[in-house]
């Protein structure tokens, strides 16, 4: 009984690792991010959603438009060599108007009562458009530089976002009304409505990205970028499309993770940080390649997570972090040694 | 050692020394300590991380290793603070060596996740353990004592803590400009190269990876002393990611620079928690904001950190003289003229289905000049990389003087006294030609890290550089001595490797095409020192694609086309072969 309920609960916050985990491996092979602030995406988005419950205008709003002008000033610095009316109009439309219109929506939506689902999506609208400011901010002057210096600034960008998440939310925890309410039982097992929302949409994302690797053209320019980033360019493929599509669809996972996750635990500003580092040991035992093995692991992740809970509570980080190790240890080996590369 | 050399640094440590007598707010002390103590770590890190290649954001478990370990026995057990000490830095040691066998066999970026993954196992597992207090730590920790004086004001651990990172600054550089610290500069993009003259690369990263835990358990040790109580909060992971940054910002490559750093930070972080507060109005740590904007922009902008900008504004110092040395180094006795040196037999290497040499056969005798020549891909280069272990057979034997060394790693076959140079020239550029070349000269020496640290391998590091100055000036390259190596010219650069080669006193010389991207005039001079070369004894193995400098030195060709040997012999009668004139010109249907 014990068991089962382990299990469910590990197979729970699995496929959130694995949702992480997914977006990770994404993010790594389209543009060689290793990104360490995917889970300030799911604290951002968690906690937006529980001050949405709370009728108030999240504070997430106000710093997607800051997120926005900054980007706008970076993309005026480059600009300012010249250039001609559209680039300038398109950079103007999404890094002000786009952030602009979303805090107006907001503000008129966030003291009606909305349903939950409606406040969701919301959510995820007020997000998402932070992972194309951050890519423009952050990494897309860096994009020649090496896997070792963009994974230095990635930590940046984490002290930047979850002390930013500090000053927004402040320190105190928050939880989120679930999307719904209802209990199921099927025999022993008691099944929220909530979880069977986390593993709806984790196979619906899961779907929707092989679906958009396999038949968009868009996605195949992703996956040629990730094999070859100057081959992709020679046959005219723009590398910084394919690496803004990539944060894009990262920080909308990350929003939809922190959607599904904020009404299960009691978020707070940092505690994005470590539900991200747990995708994070999943989408290394995927080898920061491999979808699949990626999702499986995070569900694996979440069990040992729940079973050494139980057994070895206060051992429960140690034994998640420490598991990590072996398994770097046999990527390296088996990867063959290329240091001069 | 002259003495306007010495002089900025006297002038630093006296401006050090008088700073607390002078009136100056307590808390400027107060700063200084905790300058000091990350200053001990970022060294460690400099070393690590802008020396090494090894990003690691772990570094302030060991503090936590060292903190713990004086407070437990001083607390606990009653145990003087100066006899902790070594304790301390020996539990470092001890936790950084295992740690460090398994974090240097990560490859690429898994080895900074590899970093975060124990960092936050070990700051857990400082926060689990009874006998650490748990999440409360211990208090309580007696003051450091000396001679009846007590270390208990900011004012007076103030000199101890400087007293080491000075001590400990010297040391590193000190490590760095020796024998062992042309292994560990390797490290960084020339990890081939430092292996082919008998570098150990995983001993060189253990190494700057145990100094580093030790400086950082030191720091923790003072930091104990001077606190009187430690907890968890300091050895986590987001102290590792400030040390990380103070290396970054103080740019990476340099000791001095991890102070510098270190000041930047720890002085940014004051100001912010003091004035940001009062400006906008709430109580969040913001420098964590401010630190977080800085590391990334500092890494877009001036990826190498900010102190380049500030040795550009200080006084250039004179070039450094070549110390002179009396000593010469022991020459190796060559085998007689004639008898087998290097015995390929049936060598075969397949890469998947493709054989890139089959079943190859041949020998190099003592004194002898043997051109490998063949068509591009014929496999002359992996039978290069088969002789020197770079790349293992897939069948086949090669022996040495009558020894079987199938299996040796490239640093076995460099003890053998088989020297190579690289098809793709592999130098260090950022280091000096001179010190490129007394690389070769490692396996000469025998200073270890200790002797190296407290610079008691002076005379022996004179005779290596004077060998390698001799070496420089034999191959014409003396003038560009004190030259980055990336200065050189891609012709110049061939020769400095050959140069290199020459310093470990090889019996057999391999050279991967030497003369690609030479003159014609260099292309003689070249000739003219493998023959001379030759007179003394020196095997050579020679690629090449130039017939007329082949022809007209070596005593025996082999001839290779598409990994089968084709020809062998003397270079007259090879050169009218009907195969070689078939593989050269197209076949005659």
């Amino acid at each position: 009984m014990i068991a089962t309920f382990l299990i469910q609960d590990g197979v729970t916050n699995g496929a959130i690792y694995a949702l992480l985990g997914l977006a990770l491996v994404l993010l790594f092979s389209v543009t060689r991010v290793i990104f360490i602030p995917q889970g300030e995406f799911v604290a951002y988005g968690a906690l937006t959603l529980a001050l949405l419950d709370g009728g108030k205008v999240p504070a997430t709003t106000s710093l997607l438009v800051c997120f926005g002008a900054i980007a706008f000033l970076f993309d005026l610095w480059s600009m300012r060599r010249g250039t001609d009316i559209r680039t300038f109009l398109r950079s103007l439309a999404l890094n002000l108007v786009l952030p602009g219109v979303i805090y107006g929506i907001t503000i008129v939506l966030a003291p009606l009562d909305l349903p939950s689902v409606a406040k969701a999506l919301l959510t995820i609208l007020i997000i998402t458009p932070m992972g194309v400011y951050v890519y423009r901010i952050a990494y897309r002057p860096l994009a020649d530089a090496s896997v070792l210096v963009l994974l230095i600034a990635s930590v940046g960008v984490h002290l930047a976002m979850m002390g930013l998440g500090l000053v927004f939310f402040g320190a105190e925890g928050l939880r989120a009304e679930p999307l719904a309410d209802d209990n199921y039982t099927i025999g022993a097992l008691m099944v929220s409505a909530q979880s069977l929302c986390i593993y709806g949409a984790t196979i619906a994302i899961i779907v929707g990205l092989y679906m958009f690797f396999e038949r968009t053209l868009l996605g195949k320019a992703l996956r040629a970028t990730a094999v070859n980033r100057l081959g992709a360019r020679l046959v005219g493929v723009r590398t910084h499309l394919t690496g803004v599509t990539a944060f894009t669809l990262a920080a909308a996972i990350g929003a939809v993770s922190g959607v599904l996750i904020g009404p299960i635990t009691t978020i707070y500003y940092d505690t994005g940080f470590l539900i991200g580092l747990k995708g994070f040991v999943a989408a290394i035992i995927g080898g920061l390649a491999s979808f699949p093995i990626t999702a499986i692991a995070a569900i694996g992740v979440g069990l040992v997570e729940s079973f050494s809970s139980f057994f070895a509570s206060s051992y429960k980080e140690v034994i998640v972090f420490g598991l990590i190790i072996p398994v770097l240890i046999w990527l390296s080996l088996s990867g063959g040694f290329h240091e001069e590369e | 050692m002259k003495i306007e050399r010495l002089l900025p640094g006297l002038a630093g440590i006296v401006f050090l020394a008088i700073i607390p007598l002078l009136p100056v707010p307590p808390f400027w002390l107060t700063i200084l300590n905790n300058i000091g103590l990350a200053s001990l770590v970022t060294i460690g890190l400099v070393l690590l991380t802008g020396v090494g290649g090894l990003t690691s954001f772990g570094q302030a478990a060991f503090c936590g290793f060292g903190a713990y370990t004086t407070a437990v026995l001083s607390t606990n057990y009653g145990l003087s603070p100066w006899l902790t000490l070594p304790l301390s830095l020996i539990v470092g040691a001890a936790t950084a060596l295992p740690l460090g066998l398994i974090t240097v066999r990560l490859s690429g970026h898994f080895l900074p996740l590899g970093t975060i993954a124990w960092g936050l196992a070990l700051y857990y597992l400082f926060g689990k353990i009874d006998l650490l207090g748990r999440y409360d730590g211990i208090s309580g920790i007696p003051p450091i004592e000396f001679a009846g004086y007590r270390f208990m004001s900011d004012g007076s651990i103030y000199y101890l803590i400087w007293f080491f990172v000075i001590a400990v600054a010297i040391g590193a550089k000190n490590l760095l400009d020796s024998r062992i610290g042309r292994g560990i500069r390797a490290l960084r993009g020339g990890g081939q190269a430092a292996e082919a003259f008998g570098v150990n690369i995983v001993r060189a990263k253990l190494t700057v990876f145990v100094f580093a835990g030790v400086v950082a358990a030191l720091s923790g040790w003072l930091y104990a002393h001077m606190q009187r109580s430690v907890n968890p909060t300091p050895f986590g992971l987001s102290m590792g990611i400030e040390y990380l940054l103070m290396a970054v910002v103080g740019g990476s490559g340099h000791v001095w620079g991890a102070i510098f750093g270190a000041s930047i930070v720890l002085i940014m972080k004051d100001v912010l928690q003091r004035f940001l507060p009062d400006l906008i109005g709430t109580t969040a740590n913001l420098e964590m904001v401010v630190f977080g904007i800085l590391l990334v922009v500092i890494l877009q902008l001036a990826r190498d950190g900010l102190w380049p900008f500030v040795l550009k504004l200080l006084p250039k110092r004179s070039a450094r003289s070549l110390p002179t040395s009396d000593d010469r180094l022991a020459k190796r006795t060559l085998a007689p003229a004639g008898s087998s040196l290097i015995k390929v037999e049936k060598a075969r290497k397949a890469f998947g289905g493709l054989v890139a040499v089959n079943d190859v056969s041949f020998e190099v005798r003592a004194g002898q000049v043997v051109g490998l020549i063949g068509p591009n891909g014929a496999g002359k280069s992996t039978t290069f990389n088969l002789i020197t272990g770079l790349a293992s057979l897939t069948s086949g034997s090669v022996f040495y003087e009558g020894q079987p060394m199938t299996g040796d790693s490239p640093r076995e076959v460099a003890k053998h006294g088989i020297a190579r140079t690289f098809q793709h020239a592999k130098i260090l550029p950022d280091m000096s030609v001179l010190e490129n070349v007394a690389l070769g000269a490692h396996l000469r020496g025998s200073a270890g890290v200790f002797r190296s640290f407290l610079r008691l391998e002076r005379r022996q590091e004179a005779t290596l550089l004077a060998e390698a100055a001799f070496q420089l000036e034999r191959v014409g390259l003396g003038a560009y001595r004190d030259r980055p190596a990336g200065d050189l010219a891609l012709g110049q650069i061939r020769i400095l490797e050959i140069a290199r080669a020459l310093s470990a006193d090889p019996a057999v010389l391999l050279l991967d095409e030497p003369a690609a991207g030479l003159r014609h005039g260099e292309k003689q001079e070249l000739a003219n020192l493998l023959k001379k070369l030759r007179e003394e004894g020196v095997s050579v193995l020679l690629v090449e694609h130039d017939m007329g400098f082949v022809m007209g030195l070596v005593d025996h060709l082999v001839v290779l086309d598409f990994g089968t040997l084709i020809a062998e012999g003397k270079p007259a009668d090879v050169r009218k072969h009907p195969a070689v004139v078939a593989a050269y010109l197209g076949g005659v249907a």
